[in-house]
């Protein structure tokens, strides 16, 4: 991936992430994070991961964020009002923020150059991001992991079934 | 020998440029088709108001060149209340990932010119079949923007439903197409309809539906639901919600509304027309000519192949095209209570099953 295309697909990604948390309106707010999560797909083809920018498209893009815009539609949201914030959570907040951007970025100085891609050390083996290679990852190497988040969402789904069940008095 | 960059570039820029231009052109052509067999269906004489010198031309005159034109110079009336950003991006937002989808759709095998090999299909995906899904999943987004921004309730209405049905059925189609996906263990569309050239028995066409006649059915189902036509057409439904979510649209968008409806048809065809019916292959006709049972050939160049099977694809695909028309026409609207049931609780399970027999039978016939 050229630098060039990089750093806009970084801006513009950052410009509606922004975008999603600085309109007070619940509708723009999703389809500003609906724009973001598009953005990181085109990210990820040029990074040879056409598999997962396909997931990332058809499932958050395409299905959670539909969901999102059907439940703010259902419930009729309209323009949220400015809060006050007070002080003390303004400060909460950057707190955790700055710890979280800390901690990502110590992440990336420790794998830098370790991960396969351009401008790397390791070279992108062949067949890198297809279904194949991922499908095979996924069930060798990360099967527990594969099989708990299948329960996890067993579990969403049960919950859900139990919700519906539920007798209106 | 390798293609050089400006080949493959121009390659790409011409064949995206035919293939949007004749889905369009197709779009328009099945707008009369609509028009004129619904006519003949319902025994009226239907279209033909409209006349050069008195030549009605079987409608031709007022679906392809009055209709347009309506749409083209008609106020573009944005009612007062509306949501100005969303309700002009609705219809684009809509119309875009439909014309999109087609580039991973092949309409021909190869095309040789001089050295150089190209591939009859607009863009040569990995992810192939995930790329339409993807895109079919976005196309929800006009639908519900567009209801919602109009400020009208029955447009609200009809946006809710249309976003709630697209998610339901597109659970039934992706069951479908991983059951295909199985069958020929590739994603890349072009592959598939490379698998389909041979001939079972020697007669009959070695094609996806013989195999997976289910996943035909889920998919038709599933794929008309998608598009949102009659017998699924809660989301406009006239008779209930003036026309759904695009009520508050006149002119140009509505017109873009309009063609998305009939883009999607076309792709739905292309998409069946791959996936269980050989695609653009031609029975007896490989790369180099007719090879047929017997012994007997009929060399034919490169060019004559390639164009047979353009054609072929294109009769297959016109096909689909009038039976979604006919079906139209045929069938009433459904209830919002059988559509849901129809899709969650007979499809959604006859697509598992289907998958998980498909997985099964590959794999006794790995082991045996």
């Amino acid at each position: 991936m050229s630098y060039p295309l990089f750093f806009v697909l970084a801006a513009l990604s950052i410009i509606s992430a922004a975008g999603v948390v600085l309109t007070r309106h619940p509708v723009r707010s999703a389809m500003c994070l609906v724009v973001t999560l598009f953005l990181l797909a085109v990210v990820f083809v040029f990074l040879d991961a056409d598999f997962v920018a396909a997931l990332q498209v058809v499932v958050y893009a395409g299905a959670i964020l539909v969901v999102f815009l059907f439940v703010i539609m259902l419930l009729n949201l309209e323009r949220d009002e400015p809060e006050t914030h007070s002080q003390r959570r303004t400060f909460t907040g950057l707190t955790v923020t700055c710890l979280l951007a800390l901690a990502l970025l110590y992440l990336l100085r420790q794998s830098g150059t370790v991960l396969p891609g351009p401008g790397m050390n390791t070279a992108v083996p062949p067949g890198f991001g297809s279904i194949e290679a991922v499908g095979l990852r996924l069930f060798t190497h990360y099967l527990l992991q594969f099989e708990i988040t299948g329960l996890l969402m067993l579990a969403g789904v049960i919950g859900a079934v139990v919700l519906a069940k539920r007798k209106v008095s | 020998m390798v293609e050089p960059l400006w080949l493959i570039l121009s390659a790409a820029a011409i064949k995206a440029l035919i293939v949007t231009l004749m889905v369009l052109q197709l779009a328009g052509s099945l707008g009369w088709v609509e028009r004129k067999a619904s006519a003949l269906i319902q025994d009226r004489i239907g279209a033909n108001r409209a006349g050069i010198f008195g030549f009605t031309g079987l409608g031709l005159v007022n679906t392809l060149m009055a209709d347009p034109l309506k749409f083209l110079t008609k106020e573009d009336v944005i009612p007062g209340n509306v949501d100005h950003l969303f309700h002009t991006l609705a219809p684009c937002i809509h119309l875009f990932p439909a014309l999109v989808t087609f580039a991973v759709i092949p309409f021909g095998d190869v095309l040789l010119i001089g050295d150089y090999t190209i591939n009859l299909q607009v863009a040569p995906l990995n992810i192939g079949i995930l790329f339409v899904l993807a895109m079919v999943s976005l196309g929800v987004y006009g639908v519900v923007l567009g209801g919602w921004a109009s400020n009208n309730r029955w447009s609200l209405l009809g946006g809710i439903r249309g976003s709630a049905q697209m998610i339901s059925y597109e659970l039934a189609m992706g069951l479908a197409v991983v059951a295909m996906i199985m069958t020929y263990g590739t994603l890349d569309l072009q592959q598939m309809a490379r698998a389909q050239g041979g001939m079972i028995l020697g007669f009959i066409p070695d094609w996806g539906i013989c195999y997976q006649p289910i996943a035909f059915l889920i998919f038709l189902c599933a794929g008309i639901a998608e598009s949102k036509r009659v017998p699924f057409d809660l989301p406009e439904s006239e008779s209930e919600l003036v026309s759904g979510f695009f009520t508050e649209y006149s002119g140009t968008k509505h017109l873009m509304f309009f063609m998305t409806d009939f883009v999607e048809v076309i792709i739905v065809a292309g998409l069946i027309t791959t996936l269980f019916f050989g695609g653009w292959q031609v029975p007896y006709l490989a790369r180099d000519g007719f090879h047929f049972p017997g012994g007997a050939t009929l060399l034919l160049p490169n060019l004559v192949v390639a164009i047979l099977q353009i054609v072929a694809f294109s009769v297959k695909l016109l096909f689909f095209c009038w039976l979604q028309i006919m079906i139209r026409w045929t069938l009433p609207r459904f209830r919002y209570d059988q559509l849901m049931r129809l899709g969650w609780i007979t499809l959604l399970p006859l697509g598992f099953l289907n998958a998980i027999a498909t997985a099964v039978v590959i794999l006794a016939w790995a082991q045996h």
